[in-house]
């Protein structure tokens, strides 16, 4: 006897208006990184205006790229594949929209404030106490909807993206909420309650994870529900993701102080940092692994599809920059690699190409559906952000790979008898044509964003003409004992 | 294997148990790291005679903190030969306990400024922040002229002297009431100077003795901002 059920639709609408947002920002987001990476080649263009100066918009871009870009994709994908996966329609609609709203409104206020020195001053924890509370209250919002929403799932299995989107949701929680404990003094200004060494430490357990839970567990969750959708093959091993999904929980949280290394903090705790850091490789390289071998048997596709494509180079970036990560938590490797440019180096291979690659790939995957069409408006115009975006990745992280050797060399080298060679302005002078390799990068990747807005906007006519009929969840066959395949028996 | 995956599976049908073992999991590495610094913290004190900074120098750090500064100046000098060759003695935890936050930085696009208290004149900090390319054609820092126009306000200075009190600096009731009168006058510009001129010799304990201040020694301006020493 099958129970009758309500009938009910997908909640695609909070879906689009991610999607919008996640587009607008990426543009606003990447626009003020390019604009800072010129501000670092030719200096006079701040133009005497204290807002437009490279410390004061620099936060911007990285809140802009990462919370306003990245979290609305995140939150987004994340309502559509929980619902997807469940077989439920999103719980709390309303609560669903003030998660929108509120967030939009918390990445307006930050990127309005910072750039007028309105900001805590830690890295990718800029803006202000008030800004705190109000993105803490959202992101409890939207862990009610998520798990809300897994409560009223229909199919009893939680299949594993959901893992990463609820690990994302708990950790950043956690994370955004301890390291902004700050005692206000004025409406524009607070003191952390931590100082010095522990405020360092705390900083870093929080940027390092920031980059762990915002950067990786989120968009491995949508990287574990669009690969396999858009390889059209199951996942290569659900076994093997269970596995690095603990791995990688637990062990990326031990990794912080390698942001700390021969500093002021213990010693103990780099050496552990360290420690844990190489063992970080194993789960990361098991999911990119993971995600590409899923392709196995359906590579062809890359001929035809440039959101395959997208995914595939992601992961791949992302198997390279987790080996580079590691690499750079070694002791030695770190002693030359840090303070400089090979750490944003590092950064943009990871954000550039892991997570805006995953990303794009999966909204390509996503928004035809969600839009209520067959295909994105134009292929060429996919082929042509891929290859604008991954060769504007190619030159940028070249070029600050380059930099940041040429810098730290420079700054190690002594004659022969144990002086030092270069005055520090001599190692700027080096690099400065770097950074103009770096900017015409970070241009072609804008106009890519450019093209993938104007792709979006087509691909959206039926929804701007409110044409779309809501899509019915599909009601499964209750199964009483729904589980992957037993192993065979001699393991 | 097989068998004991079903104790696994409840974890995959359950969302909540799934929610609490992901909160367990994730808080071991911050607890067991976090909690010995933190409870170690409250043992590094000040070294010697080293106290708060005072009003004008806290006005100067809150205006470097809200530039962000640190976006391109470290202020951490690695135990690393090549790094006190060129910067002086490596930092230590002592000479950051009052610095909330704390500004040790991740990126040299401009040198490490840790110990730069005293290694130019305030002249020379003054013009340079002013146009940094006047003294070093080839930098590339951005120009802060308007610290010269933008007054400190001394009923501000007084306030936050008394939040960092009541989070744990040693302040007197001396200190603040003579916070507004330190501070009069006093333009954006005196205050970051009088900060910089700090760092690296009144967070230290040989501070005590010998106050710098404008008689510091100045480095040859040809060699430019942190040029080898």
């Amino acid at each position: 006897m099958q129970p009758t059920y309500p009938k009910e639709t997908y909640n695609d609408q909070i879906v689009r208006l991610f999607l919008l947002a996640a587009a607008v920002w990426g543009i606003i987001g990447m626009s003020i990184g390019v604009y800072a990476a010129a501000e670092l080649a030719w200096p006079e263009l701040n133009l005497g205006v204290p807002w437009l100066t490279f410390s004061r918009i620099r936060p911007n871009h990285t809140f802009g790229v990462i919370f306003a870009f990245g979290g609305s994709a995140l939150i987004g994908t994340c309502y559509y594949v929980v619902q997807r996966t469940a077989h439920a329609r999103l719980a709390f609609t309303a609560l669903a929209n003030v998660t929108f709203w509120g967030w939009q409104l918390g990445c307006i206020l930050a990127m309005a404030t910072m750039p007028f020195g309105i900001t805590q001053s830690k890295e990718y924890a800029e803006p202000e106490w008030f800004i705190d509370i109000a993105v803490a209250a959202v992101w409890v919002s939207f862990g009610v909807v998520f798990f809300g929403t897994l409560a009223r799932r229909r199919i009893r299995h939680i299949y594993v993206a959901n893992w990463y989107y609820g690990a994302f949701i708990i950790a950043v929680g956690l994370l955004h909420i301890v390291n902004n404990i700050a005692l206000p003094v004025s409406l524009d200004k607070s003191y952390m309650v931590y100082s010095g060494t522990v405020d360092a430490m705390v900083q870093w357990w929080y940027g390092h994870n920031a980059v762990a839970f915002f950067l990786t567990a989120g968009f491995l969750g949508m990287m574990y529900y669009f690969v396999p959708r858009q390889a059209q093959q199951p996942l290569w091993s659900y076994r093997f993701s269970i596995v690095n999904f603990w791995a990688l929980i637990s062990i990326y949280m031990w990794a912080g102080p390698h942001h700390l290394m021969f500093t002021a903090l213990p010693d103990w705790v780099q050496s552990v940092g360290m420690a844990f850091s190489l063992v970080l490789l194993m789960p990361s390289w098991g999911s990119a692994a993971n995600g590409l071998l899923t392709f196995n048997g359906s590579w062809h596709r890359l001929r035809t599809d440039p959101a395959a494509k997208f995914m595939v180079l992601s992961l791949v970036f992302y198997a390279a920059s987790t080996f580079e990560g590691s690499l750079m938590a070694v002791k030695t490797v770190n002693a030359l690699s840090h303070y400089t440019d090979w750490t944003v180096a590092h950064v943009h291979s990871g954000s550039l190409g892991w997570v805006a690659m995953i990303t794009i790939g999966s909204l390509y995957a996503m928004a035809p559906r969600a839009l209520g069409r067959p295909a994105m408006h134009s292929n060429g115009a996919m082929e042509l952000h891929f290859w604008l975006h991954t060769v504007g990745t190619l030159l940028y992280v070249v070029s600050m790979w380059a930099a940041g050797v040429t810098a730290g060399l420079m700054w190690r080298a002594t004659y022969p008898d144990g002086s030092l060679v270069y005055p520090f302005i001599d190692s700027l002078i080096a690099i400065k044509p770097l950074y103009v390799v770096r900017w015409f990068g970070g241009v072609l990747i804008l106009t890519g964003m450019v093209v993938m807005a104007w792709n979006l906007w087509h691909t959206a006519a039926d929804a701007r003409a409110r044409l779309i009929k809501p899509i019915p969840v599909p009601i499964p066959e209750p199964e009483p004992h729904q589980v992957p395949a037993p192993l065979p028996a001699h393991g | 294997m097989a068998r004991g995956y079903k104790y696994f599976e409840a974890i995959e049908k359950n969302a909540a148990l799934l929610g609490v073992l992901t909160l367990v999991m994730v808080s071991l590495g911050g607890l067991s790291e976090i909690t010995p610094i933190f409870v170690e913290a409250h043992s590094v004190a000040a070294p010697q005679g080293v106290k708060p900074y005072d009003a004008l120098r806290l006005a100067g750090r809150d205006i470097y903190v809200r530039d962000g500064c640190y976006l391109c100046h470290s202020q951490m000098i690695r135990s690393l030969r090549a790094e006190t060759q060129r910067y002086g003695a490596y930092s230590v935890a002592s000479e950051s306990v009052y610095d909330r936050p704390f500004q040790w930085g991740s990126k040299r696009t401009g040198p490490d400024l840790a110990r730069v208290g005293g290694k130019y004149s305030d002249e020379w900090q003054r013009q340079h922040l002013i146009d940094p390319r006047r003294f070093v054609p080839e930098s590339n820092m951005p120009p802060y002229p308007w610290l010269v126009d933008a007054k400190i306000d001394g009923a501000t200075i007084t306030e936050r002297m008394r939040a960092l009190r009541a989070l744990g600096d040693p302040y007197t009731d001396a200190d603040i009431a003579g916070a507004a009168k330190a501070v009069e006058g006093k333009t954006e510009m005196d205050a970051i100077v009088a900060y910089l001129q700090g760092l690296g010799v009144l967070n230290v304990a040989k501070a005590a003795e010998a106050p710098a201040t404008s008689g510091a020694p100045a480095s040859d301006n040809q060699s430019g901002a942190g040029g080898k020493r």
